[in-house]
C-alpha cells in the first residue's frame, strides 16, 4: 500500500511534467507554422488611382490575391442602385469598384465579362454584377473588399481608414 | 538470463537470438488464411506493392525535386524528365501508383463492404482501412502540390480554403495552415514535408495497425462462414489439408497473391509505358499563376465522388454535406443493424443497397468531372442527396434483415 501510493505519486509527478512539456511544445509547433513576420509586412500595396481607365477592369496585386479595380463609367453611376452605391470607393469626383477578385465560395478567380458588364467563376457557376454583388450561386456573399485607407489620389490597401471601417460596420463586406 | 549454446549453424545463431523460426511461423506458415477466398481477397497484397513502388519511386524524385516556388516546377519538368536518366520512369511510375492505388482502394472497400468484413470482431480492420483511406488522400493532395503547376497552386487554394468553414469566416485558420495569405513559399515546404516525412510515417503505422487487427478475427471468406481457425489449423498440421478449411499464408496464400499481383503488375506498367497520361494533367503543364485560375478546376478523379457532393449546394450545406460524406464511411459497422455477416447477394435490401451506393459514387464521380451547367447540375444534386438518403436509410433497412 504505502509502495503503490508511493509510485502513484511518482506516477502523477511526471505526468505533471510531461503535460507542461506537452503543451509548452504544442504552442512552439503552433507558432511554428503562423505566417512569418517578413510575411505580414509584405501586406501593404499603395495604388495610384487617377490612372484608370473607365469601365476596364484592372487586377492588382495585394497580399498575393487578385485586387479588382473598376473606375465606374457615367452609365453605371446613373443606374448603380443604393447598395451598389454603398460598394463603392469614392475618389475625388471618380468612384470605383475595389474589391478581394476571389470568389466568395472557394476561392478561385472569376472571369470579366465586360460586355454582360459581369463576372463568371468557372469553379463552380458562380456570377457576379459589376458591383460584386452575387447574382447566382454558390458563392455566399459579394467581393470582400480589401483593407483600405484613401490618401489625397492614393489608397493603401491593407490599412484601415474610416470609409472601410464604415463599410465593415454596415456588414457591407467581412 | 537465457540459456545459449555454441551455434550449429547461422540459422541456429540467428534462432537463439531473434527466435527467427518462431517469427516466420507467427508470421507465415502458421498464420492462418481461409480457402473459400476469391481473387478481390488479393487486393491487399497489390495495395502492399503498389505502397512500395510508390516509395521507392519517391525516393529518386526526392533526389532531384526542389521544394521552391521559383524552382519546383523547372526541376520536375526539365530537370527530372529531361535531364536525370530514367527520371520519366520514376514520374511514371509515382504518377501512376497514385492514381491506381486509389482504384484498388475502392475495390477493397467494396470487397470489405459486400462480403460484410467490418462486422463481428472485424470492425478495428475497417477503421484502421478507413483512417488510411483519409491518410492518403492527403499524401495524394500534398503530392499534387508539389510539381506548383496551375492545379497544384488552384488546388490548393481551394482545398485549403475549405478549412474556412463557410460562414465560420475561419481565415486566421487558412492563413495558418498556408503560412501566408495565399498558397506560397511556406505553405510549399510544409506540403512538401507533410508528403515526404510525416504522413509517410503515418500511412506505415497504420499498415501495421491494419494488419494487426486482421489478427484475432482473421481474413472474412466469401460465403461468410464461422471458421473455428484452432480446430481447422490442427487438422492441417495433421495431415488432413484437403479436409481443412484453412491454409497457410505462406507460401500457400502467397503463391495465389502474387499470381494477381503479377497480373496486376503488366496492367500497371502497361499504364507506365503506354497510358500515363491519364495521371498527368494538362493543365498542371503550366506553371503557376497566383492571378489566374484555370477554366476548369477539377480534382484527381478519386476524389470526384465527395467534391461533387459539395458541389451543387451553397457553401454551408455543401460543407456539411461533404463532411458527411467524408465521415459517414467510418461508422458502416454501427450503421448496419444486421446479425449477418454474409455476401450481400444473401441479405436482400443490402444487395439492393450496395449496388445503388456503387453506382450512386460512379454517378457522382462522372458528374464531378463534367461542368457543373444544366443537366449534369440536377443529375448531380440528385447523385448528392440519393448518397444521404442511402446512408440514412441503411440503419432501417439492415434493422429488419432476417438471420440468415
Amino acid at each position: 500500500m504505502h509502495n503503490s501510493s508511493r509510485r502513484g505519486f511518482m506516477g502523477r509527478a511526471f505526468g505533471a511534467v510531461a503535460g507542461v512539456g506537452v503543451v509548452g511544445s504544442l504552442v512552439a509547433m503552433k507558432k511554428s507554422w503562423d505566417p512569418l513576420p517578413s510575411v505580414k509586412a509584405a501586406g501593404f500595396t499603395t495604388l495610384d488611382m487617377s490612372i484608370y481607365p473607365e469601365g476596364e477592369l484592372v487586377t492588382e496585386k495585394w497580399r498575393g490575391k487578385p485586387i479588382f479595380v473598376l473606375k465606374k463609367t457615367a452609365e453605371m453611376i446613373a443606374k448603380q442602385t443604393e447598395s451598389q452605391k454603398a460598394r463603392g470607393v469614392i475618389i475625388g469626383d471618380s468612384e470605383f469598384m475595389v474589391a478581394i477578385g476571389l470568389c466568395t465560395h472557394l476561392g478561385c478567380i472569376p472571369s470579366y465579362n465586360a460586355a454582360e458588364e459581369s463576372f463568371l467563376c468557372a469553379c463552380h457557376g458562380g456570377m457576379f454584377n459589376w458591383a460584386g454583388e452575387v447574382t447566382k450561386v454558390p458563392p455566399p456573399r459579394a467581393f470582400d473588399i480589401p483593407p483600405f485607407k484613401i490618401e489625397g489620389n492614393n489608397i493603401i490597401l491593407g490599412e484601415v481608414g474610416p470609409e472601410y471601417k464604415a463599410m465593415k460596420d454596415s456588414g457591407i463586406t467581412l | 538470463m537465457a540459456q545459449f549454446t555454441k551455434a550449429t549453424s547461422i540459422k541456429d545463431w540467428l534462432n537463439q537470438r531473434l527466435a527467427i523460426e518462431k517469427v516466420e511461423k507467427v508470421m507465415a506458415s502458421e498464420y492462418w488464411i481461409p480457402k473459400n477466398i476469391n481473387f478481390l481477397w488479393a487486393m491487399g497484397m497489390v495495395l502492399a506493392i503498389t505502397f512500395a513502388l510508390l516509395l521507392v519511386s519517391g525516393i529518386f524524385l526526392l533526389m532531384y525535386y526542389q521544394p521552391h516556388v521559383d524552382l519546383a516546377f523547372d526541376s520536375v519538368n526539365y530537370t527530372i524528365m529531361r535531364e536525370v536518366d530514367f527520371g520519366w520512369l520514376w514520374r511514371h511510375i509515382h504518377g501512376v501508383a497514385a492514381s491506381v492505388v486509389f482504384l484498388v482502394i475502392y475495390i477493397h472497400m467494396f470487397t470489405g463492404i459486400y462480403y460484410g468484413s467490418y462486422k463481428k470482431g472485424r470492425e478495428m480492420i475497417w477503421i484502421s482501412g478507413m483512417l488510411l483511406f483519409v491518410t492518403f488522400s492527403a499524401e495524394a493532395f500534398s503530392g499534387y502540390m508539389l510539381p506548383w503547376g496551375q492545379m497544384s497552386y488552384w488546388a490548393g487554394m481551394v482545398i485549403t480554403n475549405i478549412f474556412s468553414l463557410g460562414d465560420l469566416h475561419l481565415d486566421g485558420l487558412v492563413e495558418w495552415i498556408r503560412g501566408d495569405y495565399v498558397p506560397a513559399q511556406a505553405f510549399l515546404s510544409r506540403f512538401f514535408m507533410l508528403h515526404v516525412l510525416l504522413l509517410p510515417l503515418v500511412i506505415i503505422g497504420l499498415i501495421g495497425l491494419h494488419f494487426a487487427a486482421l489478427r484475432i478475427p482473421h481474413v472474412n471468406n466469401q460465403d461468410g462462414e464461422e471458421i473455428d481457425f484452432e480446430a481447422e489449423s490442427k487438422k492441417y498440421l495433421a495431415g488432413d489439408k484437403a479436409g481443412s478449411k484453412v491454409m497457410r499464408f505462406a507460401n500457400d496464400f502467397m503463391s495465389k497473391d502474387m499470381m494477381i499481383v503479377g497480373i496486376y503488375l503488366i496492367f500497371f506498367f502497361y499504364l507506365v509505358f503506354y497510358n500515363y497520361s491519364f495521371a498527368l494533367d494538362p493543365v498542371n503543364f503550366d506553371p503557376a499563376d497566383m492571378l489566374k485560375t484555370p477554366t476548369h478546376i477539377y480534382p484527381e478523379w478519386y476524389f470526384l465522388w465527395s467534391y461533387e457532393i459539395l458541389r451543387p449546394f451553397s457553401v454551408n450545406i455543401g460543407l456539411i454535406a461533404f463532411g458527411f460524406a467524408q465521415v459517414i464511411f467510418v461508422l458502416l459497422p454501427w450503421l448496419d443493424r444486421s446479425p449477418n455477416t454474409v455476401p450481400a447477394s444473401r441479405r436482400g435490401l443490402f444487395q439492393i443497397w450496395f449496388w445503388l451506393l456503387l453506382i450512386d459514387m460512379i454517378v457522382l464521380t462522372a458528374m464531378g468531372k463534367l461542368p457543373p451547367e444544366g443537366i449534369f447540375s440536377t443529375i448531380g444534386l440528385v447523385a448528392a442527396l440519393m448518397f444521404i438518403v442511402l446512408w440514412i436509410a441503411l440503419p432501417f433497412i439492415t434493422m429488419n434483415e432476417k438471420k440468415v
